[in-house]
């Protein structure tokens, strides 16, 4: 494949200056572009505009599920497929039903988050433009990255390059993809 | 006064009070760098296998064969090889199963409960706290599967379709159990391997970049190509927060649950309602003294002091001494609803546990969990570290014996005279029992060896350098 290009990235110092330059990012219209940092930066989504994280439906309809397994398991095998006199005690109720249902509901809750959590970030994915730069190491370390991507569609070369550096970016480079 | 409070008085006020200025406790220790952090830890790692790792391996495996031998026993010949006898028909397996998934509830109060409460010297501690519980639950489950007896019908314990066309009693306790052990087990894993993401991508790209590319590719296989990107980090720490705040119910629960295979049943000193709360102070408790036990030797052997630092072990003595103490009201408690009650049966297993034949047991458990932590009040214990790792074996022994008086003398001595007993564990018992700290060293030993014991990411959060606004703060 020929060498194309994935974006240009660019290296701040420390989460102060990336969180002001990730404003003027976002103010000046860019939408495929993102800061990539060792930790996670306080205010930086809004910094960004990076909406609220969806998450969380994930994470409600995994509970509700669960809820849902749990009581309606032990409803069809204690009442339906194999009703079995214990103790004198009714065949169902919710109350003895509801330790187990409580568990599958977090088990449920806890496997449907972190599946939300890979779905929305598109992982697994194992290779990466950004990945084979010679930024990342710093950017997992120490160091705070920006990328906008070219996709995007007010990147231009040139442009980019020069607001990256008004904004105190530094080693700014091009990506192959 | 307040009636009188104006406008005028307010900005002076203010001035005088700013919550921005009050001291904040130091987390990591001599304005360390980032890359500093990255390097202490990844260097653990990297490094060569130190030679007293090879001596505690061994002599941990050593220590973990006995368990193999006394399980491998146990399956060829029958449960009988346990010292079990009527009327006490389970006992050490199951102390030995409490005291196990005890010990794990501090790793995840830590990783779960204290990142609800925004504690923030959680970080330094959590990795290691939260496979401690992973190891712990791995050690408690051995007991309970085994006890079973045929081992290899253990699957009868899940709905799992069966040619018998039975299904599982749900309304017992036991049944309770085993999902709300195997949820636990499944869910600290989860938060554990989450936690572990951002930071086996550092050890993916450090490999890489060192040309060790095996390590760099397994490290890699499990990093799931984390790039350290805004948008993954906004979604990674909702999924964070969802798991601190499903955990926390989670860890609550497990216990009570674990005390209910006690107190739903009708024996005088099990059938009580404080055993849920009880139990679950006293689980915190037993953890964070094997937090202590682990993390102290640690930290004096990697030189962490920058790390986990005197605020710190302040911090895990202060919860220790709290969670203690509420174990320690609970035994007076007990005492108390046992006369209070008027049940003569009820008040006789209470006598009898302070004043019977297991009452050896009973004065090293009440020394060992009600006096060693009070000792934890004061700042000169708590800054002596040594000082510190003993009493927390004492804490470790102390809830061991717990869990021994709770079910053994109540099971001794039940209703009927006539078929009372003495228990004593068989040697295949203890062996086992003392095994398990072995297969716990073992894989905590992996563990350090293999994994970074510290999460770097989160750490790096609550530095100074993290906080993108403490630049705005010194002007």
């Amino acid at each position: 494949m020929a060498a194309t290009t994935h974006g240009i990235i660019a290296t701040f110092d420390t989460a102060a200056d990336i969180y002001q330059a990730a404003h003027k990012v976002r103010d000046a219209g860019f939408k495929n572009w993102d800061c990539i940092t060792p930790c996670p930066v306080h205010g930086l989504d809004g910094a960004m505009g990076v909406r609220r994280s969806k998450v969380p439906y994930f994470s409600l309809a995994g509970g509700i599920i669960g809820f849902t397994i749990g009581m309606s398991l032990i409803y069809w095998t204690s009442a339906v497929d194999y009703p079995l006199i214990v103790g004198g005690k009714p065949f169902f109720s919710p109350m003895f039903a509801f330790p187990i249902s409580y568990e599958l509901t977090i088990l449920f809750c806890a496997f449907a988050t972190i599946g939300g959590m890979f779905v929305l970030n598109g992982l697994p994915m194992h290779y990466h433009p950004v990945l084979k730069t010679d930024h990342i190491v710093r950017g997992l370390d120490d160091k705070f990255l920006i990328v906008i991507e070219a996709s995007d569609p007010k990147y231009d070369a040139t442009a980019t390059k020069a607001l990256l550096e008004s904004i105190g970016g530094s080693e700014i480079t091009e990506i192959e993809s | 006064m307040s009636s009188t409070y104006t406008q005028a008085v307010r900005p002076a006020i203010l001035d005088e009070v700013n919550p921005a200025e009050l001291p904040r406790a130091i987390l990591v220790k001599n304005d360390r760098s980032f890359d500093w952090i990255t390097d202490k830890i990844c260097g653990i790692i990297e490094g060569k296998t130190p030679t007293w790792w090879w001596v505690c391996f061994g002599l941990a495996c050593f220590v973990a064969s006995w368990t193999v031998a006394g399980i491998t026993y146990l399956v060829a010949t029958g449960v009988g090889v346990w010292g079990h006898a009527n009327p006490v028909n389970w006992a050490w397996d199951i102390v030995n199963f409490v005291f196990w998934i005890g010990i794990g509830h501090a790793g995840t109060l830590i990783s779960a409960i204290l990142c609800l409460l925004r504690q923030k010297w959680r970080t330094s501690i959590n990795r290691a706290a939260e496979a401690m519980t992973i190891f712990a639950v791995v050690c408690a489950g051995i007991f309970p599967l085994f006890h079973v007896g045929r081992v290899w019908f253990a699957w009868y314990l899940f709905p799992i379709p069966n040619s018998n066309y039975l299904w599982q009693n749900f309304r017992s306790p036991l049944t309770w159990d085993v999902f709300a052990v195997s949820t636990y087990g499944t869910v600290s894993l989860l938060f554990w391997y989450v936690g572990l993401i951002p930071d086996l991508a550092i050890l993916r790209d450090r490999f890489y970049r060192a040309g060790n590319k095996f390590r760099s590719w397994l490290y890699g296989f499990f990093a799931m190509g984390w790039r350290g990107a805004n948008r993954h980090w906004s979604n990674y720490e909702m999924a964070y927060l969802i798991l601190a705040g499903v955990s926390t119910p989670l860890v609550l629960s497990v216990h009570t649950i674990v005390s209910f295979d006690f107190a739903v049943s009708l024996l005088p000193g099990w059938h009580t309602t404080i055993f849920p709360p009880y139990f679950v102070a006293g689980a915190i408790f037993s953890g964070f003294g094997m937090v202590l036990t682990l993390m102290l030797p640690l930290r004096s052997i990697y030189r962490l002091e920058d790390l986990i630092t005197q605020y710190h072990i302040d911090c895990i003595c202060k919860i220790t001494l709290a969670t203690g103490t509420i174990v320690g009201y609970a035994y007076a408690m007990e005492f108390f609803i046992a006369w209070y009650g008027a049940n003569p049966y009820e008040g006789f297993a209470f006598i009898n546990r302070a004043f019977g034949h297991y009452a050896w047991a009973y004065w090293i458990m009440i020394s060992c969990n009600v006096i060693t932590p009070q000792f934890f009040w004061f700042k000169k214990v708590r800054e002596n570290t040594a000082m510190v790792w003993i009493l927390s074996i004492f804490v470790n022994v102390g809830m061991w014996f717990e869990r021994f008086v709770i079910i053994v003398t109540s099971l001794a001595r039940d209703f009927l005279p006539s078929s009372w007993g003495y228990y004593s564990p068989s040697i295949v018992e203890i062996f086992t029992f003392f095994g398990t700290f072995g297969v716990f060293s073992v894989l905590f030993l992996l563990f350090i060896r293999f994994l970074p014991i510290m999460p770097m990411a989160e750490i790096k959060s609550v530095t100074p350098q993290g906080d993108p606004h403490a630049g705005h703060d010194r002007h």
